[in-house]
């Protein structure tokens, strides 16, 4: 290829498919409006670009999610002002709150009518400001190249998350000089990456030093990339600690290795939750201390010392105070840690350890993931074990809505690697689920991508399926429909007396004949025995399903750690039947979300 | 939680910018969105060439907070630096009043009086009014106000604190 001219004139809207082509984008997802139609036009007169139209601007705001977070890279959303802007603000919060590099462009009225309430005008810059990691506001055609690339920068580097580029439309007509993204940092923003020494061999020689060690890993081993879980695989074995992680991190480590615990939690398991409350040294890799993680604070693991790594300064000592903090990219601190425990021979104590492992090997017995099964009725667990088998020999990616399914999602669906699990964990976002899928997808076109659903979720952003059928992406939409907001339900029985305001998915669709209706496949399955060959159905469809599966109407997702209670505090299954759950809440922990 | 049982300190932070649009506001409303207090802010740009500005924050919470202010502060984007003053030995400490006082006879006189005592100058004076423009520290400032209050008292403008450490080293 020629030498590519550093600096060129062209308009602003060329500007924007330009920078997006050099910072190596193929895909976009977004909606036409009056205010980005120049870039709109650009988009038609070329095709190195792939434009996903979405049914509604939050669906492709999650479509960009789920195609940055199984891909590793930026997903990117193109919106119209006002209402376009507005509508994706949901996607935005969530991805700043799981830290997803997103770049949103909005087109914005031209810069004589900003601040006169012009038609679709909004000030989306203010609105966003809390919403996003970064926003701008181009108000010279010059800058815009320069800003989309920073952007682009912003939202790759540190800690991930959305930023947002607003384009008033006389800039996009504009003509302009195109700069290239060579050397476009940004002159401020630089995070740290490299931990510190000192810090990481404090570390290293506590981890040496423990008795009852335990590795809590999250979300940001996924965002450092695939080396960062090869890393902590290594340094997991080398050691011999067992190992947890949260919601977020799912996948970084694999499930089927015998060192791993299951997922902590509010819905983690007996073991892993008691492991955390009992460890003398914690090593808190890429995770933050979330309320649904730690449950009471004060209570949190109270003799242990902890180490915690994370890119981000202010997540440390925000909720639980460290005794080594270190500020760094945890995958390039998991290195340092391995190379060191390598290169001085650091061992574990192994009597300690075993002692520790028949201890973690008590709380396992307890088995806590265990469920009643049923020859009449679909039991939610079971549906999503049956999915897994299926499915757990292909390369798989599974997203879920948000609600009593996506925990047994997380709980019965097992993840080998990292990027294949993608769940709105900091936000909660029901609507995430089906669009988040479809970015999936369009970023892997051969792979079977599912989204466990529920029926109340799947319904906010049902039209999506529209899209799917459009761009003939194959999702499968795996619904547990148990005619219930199940876990507002759960709550509403636990803390509010079996008062189940509002919470029964009244006037449902018929979900057979909406999965026609979008030019998909419906199946209906009510019966244990028929599940696995209609499963089997709906994986060999080539074409987008909806799957209503119909489970236990009034199944409590467990173990549960009640809200305001401590780890080693957790209500199980069987336990929770046979004492009256409403009073296992104190007053205190029925203000707590 | 982590801080509740610390006790609360007042900070002066100084938070060097891009002098860009909206930065105040990212400013601000980290400090509303994430419910810390402002109890004085001042902002002006400092290098023009460089389109850097200098904000003096002065906060109050527990060290912890404080210490999550820092971190939250650096997190933004256009934020280049952020120093805790009261963390980092010792520092002047400089805020500016405008006070109008109106009033006639010995009323008049004692107002008069009581600004020389704390060095205010007179910058605006009619037969029943004065503005004095007082410089110091906060609370030389409050003492003044207070003792204006009985004197005819009409309205008070301030700066907001602006701060610099001591000695030879820049922030
Ligand atoms: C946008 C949004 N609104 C409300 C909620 C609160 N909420 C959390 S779970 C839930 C119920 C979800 O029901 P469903 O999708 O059927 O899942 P289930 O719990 O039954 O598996 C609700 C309403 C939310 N998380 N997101
Ligand atoms: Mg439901």
């Amino acid at each position: 290829m020629a030498k590519k001219i550093a600096k060129q004139q062209m308009t602003g809207a060329e500007i924007v498919v330009r920078a997006l082509l050099d910072q190596g984008v193929d895909t976009i997802f977004g909606y036409p409006g009056g205010a980005v139609l120049p870039i709109y036009d650009a988009l038609f007169q070329q095709n190195e670009l792939q434009h996903i139209l979405a049914r509604h601007e939050q669906g492709a705001t999650h479509s960009a999610e789920g195609y940055a977070r199984s891909t590793g890279k930026v997903g990117v959303v193109l919106v119209t002002s006002g209402p376009g802007a507005t509508n994706a603000v949901t996607g935005m919060v969530d991805a700043l709150m799981d830290s997803i590099p997103l770049v949103v462009i909005t087109g914005q009225v031209p810069t004589h009518l900003i601040g006169t309430d012009a038609f679709q005008e909004c000030d989306t810059v203010g609105i966003t400001r809390a919403a996003t990691k970064h926003n701008y506001l181009v108000k010279d055609v010059n800058d815009l190249a320069r800003i989309l690339h920073e952007a682009f920068y912003v939202a790759r580097s540190g800690r991930p998350g959305p930023v947002l580029v607003d384009i008033p439309k006389d800039l996009q007509f504009a003509a302009g000089l195109y700069t290239g993204p060579e050397n476009v940092s940004h002159p401020t923003y630089q995070p740290r990456v490299k931990g510190d020494e000192d810090r990481i061999r404090a570390a290293v020689e506590l981890m040496a030093s423990a008795r009852k060690p335990v590795f809590y890993t999250g979300g940001g081993i996924i965002n450092s990339g695939p080396e960062a879980s090869e890393a902590l695989r290594e340094l997991v074995h080398a050691t011999g600690f067992p190992i947890t992680s949260t919601l977020m991190g799912l996948g970084a480590f694999p499930a089927s290795d015998k060192q791993w615990l299951g997922m902590l939690g509010m819905h983690g398991t007996y073991e892993a939750n008691h492991t955390m409350h009992d460890c003398d040294v914690m090593i808190c890799l890429g995770a933050r201390f979330d309320d649904r993680v730690t449950g009471r604070v004060d209570a949190f693991s109270p003799g242990s010392k902890k180490i915690h790594v994370d890119i981000d300064p202010s997540s440390i000592n925000k909720i639980i105070k460290v005794d080594i903090p270190i500020i760094g990219d945890v995958g390039n601190v998991i290195k340092e840690m391995l190379r060191l425990w390598k290169d001085e021979k650091k061992k574990a104590d192994k009597d300690a350890l075993k002692d520790w492992w028949k201890q973690i090997g008590r709380w396992r017995s307890r088995k806590s993931l265990n469920y009643t099964g049923s020859k009449n009725i679909i039991k939610p667990q079971y549906a999503v074990e049956r999915l897994y088998e299926a499915t757990k020999g292909r390369e798989t990616y599974v997203t879920t809505e948000v609600g009593q399914h996506q925990m047994w999602a997380a709980q019965y669906y097992h993840f080998e690697q990292p990027n294949r699990w993608m769940t709105s964990g900091g936000l909660g976002t029901m609507g995430y689920g089906l669009p988040a899928a479809i970015g999936a997808q369009v970023a892997h076109p051969d792979a079977l991508v599912c989204c466990i659903a529920g029926e109340a979720s799947v319904l906010m952003n049902m039209q999506e399926m529209s899209t799917a059928t459009q761009f003939r992406l194959p999702i499968k939409v795996f619904i547990l429909n148990n005619e219930y907001m199940g876990m507002v339900r759960q709550w509403q029985q636990l803390l509010h007396g079996a008062r189940y305001s509002q919470s029964y998915s009244e006037a449902l669709p018929d979900f057979v004949k909406l999965a026609e209706a979008y030019g998909g496949k419906g199946i209906r399955c009510e019966d244990p025995a028929e599940l696995d060959q209609k499963i089997q159905e709906m994986l060999d469809y080539d074409g987008p399903v909806l799957f209503d599966c119909r489970v236990e109407k009034v199944e409590n997702c467990f173990p549960m750690i009640p809200s305001g209670k401590a780890h080693n505090d957790m209500i199980l299954g069987d336990a929770a039947a046979a004492e009256d759950i409403g009073s296992v809440i104190s007053e205190e922990g029925k203000v707590l979300v | 939680m982590l801080s509740q049982k610390e006790p609360i300190e007042r900070h002066v932070l100084s938070v060097l910018v891009d002098n860009e649009p909206g930065v105040l506001g990212r400013v601000v409303g980290l400090f509303s969105g994430r419910g810390y207090n402002i109890e004085s802010l001042t902002v002006s740009e400092i290098e023009h060439d460089k389109h850097r500005s200098r904000i003096t924050i002065v906060t109050s919470g527990t060290p912890a907070i404080i210490d999550q202010i820092e971190a939250q502060l650096g997190r933004l984007v256009p934020v280049h630096r952020v120093v805790d003053l009261s963390n980092s030995g010792p520092m002047v400490e400089r805020e500016l009043a405008l006070i109008k006082v109106a009033g006639k006879g010995e009323i008049r006189a004692e107002a008069l009086r009581l600004a020389e005592a704390f060095r205010a100058r007179v910058m605006d004076a009619t037969i029943e009014s004065f503005v004095f423009e007082l410089t110091g520290k906060s609370d030389k400032l409050d003492q003044f106000i207070s003792l204006m209050l009985p004197l005819g008292l009409v309205e008070v403008s301030r700066t907001g604190v602006a701060a610099i450490s001591r000695g030879p080293k820049g922030m």
